[in-house]
């Protein structure tokens, strides 16, 4: 059965359930949301700890309770949403197919919003040695064992890898009674919060291992420990520093990855730093009528600049929808980086006369100190901050006013970069 | 003396409290003055929002989520933790339902942070 609908969004995790409700409130009525979990709000729904919400609604909720926010505005506007409901599909054409209980559905949409965020770099990308015991784990996976389900994954952990969902895993494992013998960094510093190494390590003494990694695990049937060692300025183990640690569970939290399986099947292009789809200022890709924001785009660490996003996503793909020459075509012009800055998202500005303020999201490839951050248009220097410190555990974003985005839909270049203050 | 990470900012100062004198604490290390008013607090009196799980009777989910709708002493985290340990509630449970009263005396509640339906 072919179903039609306006506006079509896959994922009703943050990203989603914003989107949708800015589309809503732009007028939009013919909205569906389709989510694979059995319940809207995405990761949010495991991740107990507090810290959320802090930009958007002035106050620190729990993940569950930022997620309830927004799934009671959608409830309160009648969106509709569909959850246990898989896309396994979507065409360059709109056309959706999705699994569900019901069988196999085919939608096709007038747009389509792609909010179906990112997941956990696995065992297999890292390639460590070793055998196939029982007590590997994704931060995440456990996360989910832990806060959703009520199980342990194990009682004596060693964590690999200090991003922010390692080291709140490295507290909420011994909330629950767990040994954290130790987490370990392959690079020089932790693309974590500095609040959660302190509140989550150092509050429970548990030692965070900078510039080292785990070579090897051991334990046929059970992890029984795992090897690790220092590593040089290549990253290359240095094998005489080698190290045992007993544990029985080892964590990965070893990064995250957009999920954009669907997007490279409607024929999206995809960036090769951000591995999320390269968008114009309106986050619209290649393909006419299909957007993406949250963490599918670029992966995100707070969710407020994810909720932001989705609402700019929803807004403009009103707009699409709406306008009366949809399939007009735009040239337009991708801003350059420098080294320092890894990427810039959007990537590409319109050139068009759309006059509406922008905000462009970046990440820096390392940490730097004493720092203006800029941005030129034509060498001529339009916007510049001073930042003490830049790393790349945080976004930076920079806000532009509509009279400088107007430069940049006119620029023959535009770059975004850092200059030292040195 | 006391070495802390100043959390208020990505510069993460490396501050070193001296409390030998409760009544003139020095703080060192820090750029700004958040950095000073952090490093007093977490000598004086550290505190912590504690999040975790309860156990759920009758729910769709074997545990509902919490936290202290307050920071308490950090000292209480694990006398609280283990109160949380041995209460069970009854589905249905919604965000805000109070679990426990003023744990340990605090005067802090602890509160649902999610819905779990009754099954």
């Amino acid at each position: 059965m072919e179903k039609k609908v306006r506006l079509l969004i896959v994922g009703g995790g943050p990203a989603g359930l914003a989107a949708a409700v800015e589309a809503y409130d732009k007028g939009e009525r013919d909205i569906l949301i389709l989510e694979r979990e059995n319940k809207l709000g995405g990761i949010l729904n495991q991740c107990i700890h507090n810290g959320f919400g802090l930009h958007t609604f002035n106050e620190e909720l729990t993940g569950p309770e930022y997620a309830q926010r927004f799934i009671d505005e959608v409830e309160k506007r009648k969106i509709a949403y569909l959850l246990n409901t898989t896309v396994i599909e979507v065409s360059d054409k709109k056309c959706v197919k999705a699994l569900n209980e019901g069988g196999l559905l085919e939608i096709q949409a007038e747009a389509i919003i792609l909010s179906c965020g990112c997941r956990e770099r696995p065992r297999g990308a890292i390639n460590i040695a070793g055998s196939r015991g029982a007590g590997v784990f994704s931060a995440g996976t456990a996360q989910k064992l832990v806060n959703i389900d009520g199980l342990m994954p194990g009682k004596e952990v060693v964590i690999l890898g200090s991003g922010d969902i390692g080291l709140i895993m490295a507290r909420r494992m011994t909330f629950e009674g767990a040994k954290v013998k130790a987490v370990v960094e392959l690079m020089p510093y932790s693309s974590g919060l500095n609040r959660n190494i302190v509140q989550c390590l150092n509050d429970f003494n548990i030692p965070l291992l900078f510039s080292h990694t785990v070579v090897e695990i051991k334990g046929d049937n059970r992890v029984e420990s795992v090897i690790i060692a220092e590593v040089d300025e290549r990253l290359n183990p240095k094998m005489e520093t080698a190290q045992e640690i007993k544990c029985d569970t080892l964590l990965l939290s070893v990064g995250l990855l957009p999920e954009n399986e669907l997007a490279r099947g409607a024929n999206v292009d995809i960036s090769r730093i951000t591995r999320g789809a390269v968008v114009d200022d309106r986050l619209m890709t290649n393909i006419d009528g299909i957007f993406e924001c949250g963490n599918v785009l670029h992966v995100h660490d707070l969710v407020d600049f994810v909720s932001l996003e989705a609402r700019e996503a929803g807004a403009k793909a009103v707009e699409y929808i709406n306008s009366k020459d949809k399939n007009k075509k735009y040239e337009s012009i991708a801003i350059e980086t420098d080294g320092k800055v890894r990427y810039v998202v959007p990537e590409l500005i319109l050139k068009n006369d759309d006059s509406n303020p922008l905000t462009l999201k970046l990440r820096v490839s390392n940490v730097f100190k004493k720092v203006r951050l800029e941005v030129s248009v034509d060498n001529e220097v339009i916007y510049s901050r001073v930042k003490q410190v830049v790393a790349p555990g945080e976004m930076q974003t920079i806000d532009l006013k509509s009279e400088d985005v107007l430069k940049l839909r006119k620029a023959n270049s535009i770059k975004v970069y850092l200059r030292s203050m040195e | 003396m006391r070495e802390l990470i100043c959390i208020n900012c990505p510069m993460g100062c490396h501050l070193k409290v001296d409390d030998t004198d409760k009544e003139n604490i020095i703080v060192t290390g820090n750029t700004c003055n958040r950095g000073k008013v952090y490093g007093i607090n977490e000598v004086l009196h550290p505190k912590r929002m504690v999040t975790s799980l309860v156990t759920v009777i009758g729910g769709e989910h074997a545990v509902v989520s919490c936290k202290t709708k307050e920071a308490i002493p950090k000292e209480l985290i694990f006398d609280s933790l283990e109160v949380l340990k041995n209460t069970k509630v009854n589905a249905p449970v919604s965000i805000g339902d109070v679990l426990v009263s003023n744990i340990l005396g605090t005067g802090v509640d602890v509160v649902a942070t999610s819905n779990v339906k009754r099954v």
